[in-house]
């Protein structure tokens, strides 16, 4: 039986998901499953050598097992955000005859082959190995505290399933939890209650008698008896398995209005972001990434370089134009066939969009006028890259969109999700950020600092004032490409 | 008037639509039957220049539709959920729609008041996303939706199949009513040859892409599809 659902699942690998990536995102995925691969794995050789350079004093293992619980809470969180149980695959397998205890053993070992447990090993084994080829304690001792290690984090697998399925509903009762963590880490951080030394003294005793390895495995066998029964308690439809329909929110953007004819789009869009996951993320990134000046204008070594300060102005300026513009128009992907059945004249439809990033881009600009601190020239290039953006930057990306066939669901979530990424989000990349880079710098090198700012500045006004004829011409491309963004939109998985 | 000439869809060499010539006269309310993969849902999706014709071309009103978009303004269709938003509430996608065929709030609530019973009571005020109605409750959207702004040209695609026995009832009369002014054609397709028998002036019949009846609907009608639909059982007894 499990083979039979093994066998599934690697179909369901093969026949989705992977195969509509294209090529360049699969290796980009692949390099950085290596890279991580590999700075694991170096950490995990260069650790044991490394502790006794820079503590000869201290007994490496030792050392490391004091830290241990500070790595495990951190891996807690970072499952936590990242890691998901994939439970609602099992909804076809209900009606099959198959006992519901093998469906839920085997959605939790495959839980097992994630990449979150295998980067562990690729410390723990490298790093045990290196031990017991320095004798430092019995080679019983050192598999022991191996063995300990990975049910550690095996059961941080398991600990984090259920606590996300306490809390998804209401991330507000997680508070006390943080609470008590970061109270805890403080306590440790000032000495008062040092929990980590504790925990590090536990797995000492570890190795002084490895047959105490059979607590981590006890704890781990609890988590995973734990997420059995609490899985096959909730086998039934209407409770782990549906998804949970939320209170709508009616949020009306009235202000929109003012915008006449455009005011249903631009509400349109609001309420897209607003009320979906993955947009929504655009405009946190655009908060964070404001403070993606300071990394320049703090540094010196950039003041001679002012090229630099022009890709930080187009990408401070421009971050939402990039995030949300590049996705253009598979944002409506799931109502595609209605935008383009609907009275909705294309021009109007690509108006709006600039438009709407049009506002985005001025009120970034605002945002960042208290750089103005680091010099008036910061703010003057900002506010010429504003101006760039919205004359140049704002159609390249309306353009680019017309190459644009892959779809992306609203609701899935956004981290680490390439979903409608193509070969055209990679391409305009080029002109977007690296072409007013190179002008200015021209201009610069050969003239002066002003000049080039001036040049930019005239081409951002002149595709203002053409911006209609380019939307125009834009339009022309969607008509001529809506058969095929149809039919790519309507295809699901990646 | 919508017309097809010479039209045809071909993927990968199989042709899934063939069409010499069809004319549909303004006010008329057509039904088009068919077994899956007649070519129905592709017949209406060029009428909708949503996909492109291997040859030929569609004429809604005396525009090429796959030309210009000025068909868009008097045309409204439901053809299935991508036609819906599903971050919306009922009113807010009534409220777009409206918007987009120039009509508003008063107007589209106005429209509104007139399918109460038709609702049901399980759409309007109920706070929840398109996403979360169920099946029949997002089409019975779609489908009012479609009625907005007095469109010169109503395109439903099966528009029975998932509604509860009351509300096609309901659905049925709507139709009747629509098509008893005369003023607005409607392009009905589904798989249930009662209703649409009754509601439909004019039956067409397609089978695996081509237009094999043309029936003007009479008390005959029904029994004539239904026999010609259990043709192949009729011919292995």
């Amino acid at each position: 039986m499990f083979k039979r659902l093994f066998s599934l699942e690697w179909k369901s690998f093969f026949r989705s998901a992977s195969v509509g990536k294209s090529i360049g995102l699969k290796i980009l995925m692949g390099f950085l499953a290596l890279y991580f691969t590999a700075a694991f794995l170096l950490f995990g050789i260069g650790l044991y050598p490394l502790l006794q350079e820079y503590f000869p004093k201290e007994e490496p293992l030792m050392l490391v097992n004091r830290f241990v619980l500070v790595w495990l809470t951190l891996e807690l969180s970072y499952r936590f955000l990242l890691q998901n149980l994939p439970i609602l695959d099992i909804k076809p397998l209900m009606l099959l005859p198959i006992k519901r205890r093998n469906v839920v053993n085997f959605v939790l070992c495959k839980s097992l082959y994630s990449f979150f447990n295998f980067l562990p090993l690729l410390i723990i084994i490298p790093f045990g190995i290196y031990n017991i080829y320095k004798h430092t304690f019995s080679t019983v001792s050192i598999i022991g505290w191996m063995v300990s290690m990975i049910f550690l984090t095996l059961t941080i697998n398991f600990a984090n399933f259920i606590i996300k399925k306490k809390f998804t509903d209401n991330i507000k009762a997680l508070l006390p939890i943080v609470g008590i963590i970061a109270a805890l880490a403080i306590l440790d951080y000032f000495k008062i209650f040092e929990s980590s030394i504790w925990f590090g003294k536990g797995l000492n005793e570890i190795l002084q008698q490895p047959w105490l390895a059979i607590i981590p495995m006890l704890i781990f066998i609890f988590f995973y008896k734990w997420n059995q029964k609490d899985l096959e308690n909730k086998f039934y439809l209407d409770a782990s398995l549906k998804e949970e329909v939320k209170d709508a929110n009616t949020k009306e953007f009235l202000w929109t209005k003012r915008f006449g004819d455009l005011a249903p789009y631009l509400q349109q869009d609001l309420k897209l972001i607003w009320r979906n996951k993955r947009p929504k993320t655009t405009i946190y990134l655009s908060i964070i990434f404001l403070a993606y000046g300071l990394i320049f204008y703090t540094n010196d070594s950039y003041a001679e370089m002012p090229a630099f300060y022009i890709f930080a102005g187009i990408f401070i300026t421009g971050i939402f134009m990039i995030n949300f513009g590049q996705f253009i128009p598979a944002w409506d992907a799931g109502y595609f066939p209605l935008i383009m059945a609907q009275n909705i004249p294309l021009k109007r439809y690509l108006t709006a969009k600039a438009g709407l990033i049009t506002v985005s881009v001025v009120i970034l600009a605002i945002l960042a006028t208290p750089y103005v601190y680091f010099g008036w020239r910061i703010l003057m290039v900002n506010m010429v890259c504003a101006v760039y953006n919205i004359g140049i930057n704002i159609p390249i990306l309306l353009y680019s969109g017309s190459f644009n066939r892959k779809r992306i669901d609203l609701d899935k979530s956004p981290i680490m999700n390439y979903q409608g990424t193509g070969a055209a989000q990679w391409i305009v990349g080029l002109p977007l950020m690296v072409m007013p880079v190179l002008i200015f710098w021209i201009f610069y090198k050969f003239i002066s600092f002003e000049s080039g700012l001036t040049v930019l500045l005239v081409m951002g006004i002149l595709g203002l004032l053409l911006r209609n004829k380019a939307i125009s011409y834009i339009a022309l491309r969607y008509k001529r490409n809506k058969y095929a963004m149809i039919e790519g939109f309507k295809q699901s998985g990646q | 008037m919508i017309t097809a000439t010479n039209l045809s869809k071909v993927y990968n060499g199989v042709t899934v639509l063939h069409m010499e010539h069809l004319d549909i006269p303004n006010g008329q309310s057509m039904g088009l039957v068919g077994n899956n993969g007649a070519g129905k849902t592709t017949f209406f999706s060029m009428l909708l220049d949503l996909i492109q014709p291997t040859t030929g071309n569609i004429f809604n009103n005396e525009i090429t539709v796959s030309q210009s978009e000025d068909w868009k303004t008097f045309t409204s269709s439901f053809i299935d959920e991508s036609f819906l938003i599903g971050y919306l509430t009922p009113e807010e996608y009534f409220y777009f729609i409206g918007d987009l065929r120039k009509q508003n709030k008063a107007d589209v609530d106005a429209l509104l008041a007139t399918f109460e019973d038709f609702f049901h009571g399980e759409i309007l005020g109920r706070r929840k996303y398109l996403r979360d109605l169920s099946k029949g409750n997002q089409k019975k959207v779609g489908i009012v939706a479609a009625l907005i702004g007095n469109p010169k040209v109503i395109i439903l695609d099966e528009p029975f199949a998932n509604l509860d026995p009351t509300t096609q009832i309901r659905l049925k009369k709507i139709i009747k009513d629509l098509t008893a002014q005369k003023e607005t054609t409607i392009l009905i397709s589904s798989h249930d040859l009662i209703h649409i028998t009754e509601v439909c002036e004019r039956i067409v019949v397609l089978d695996r892409g081509e237009l094999v009846k043309d029936i003007i609907t009479s008390a005959a009608t029904l029994a004539e599809l239904e026999t010609y639909f259990s043709r192949d059982l009729a011919t292995e007894q």
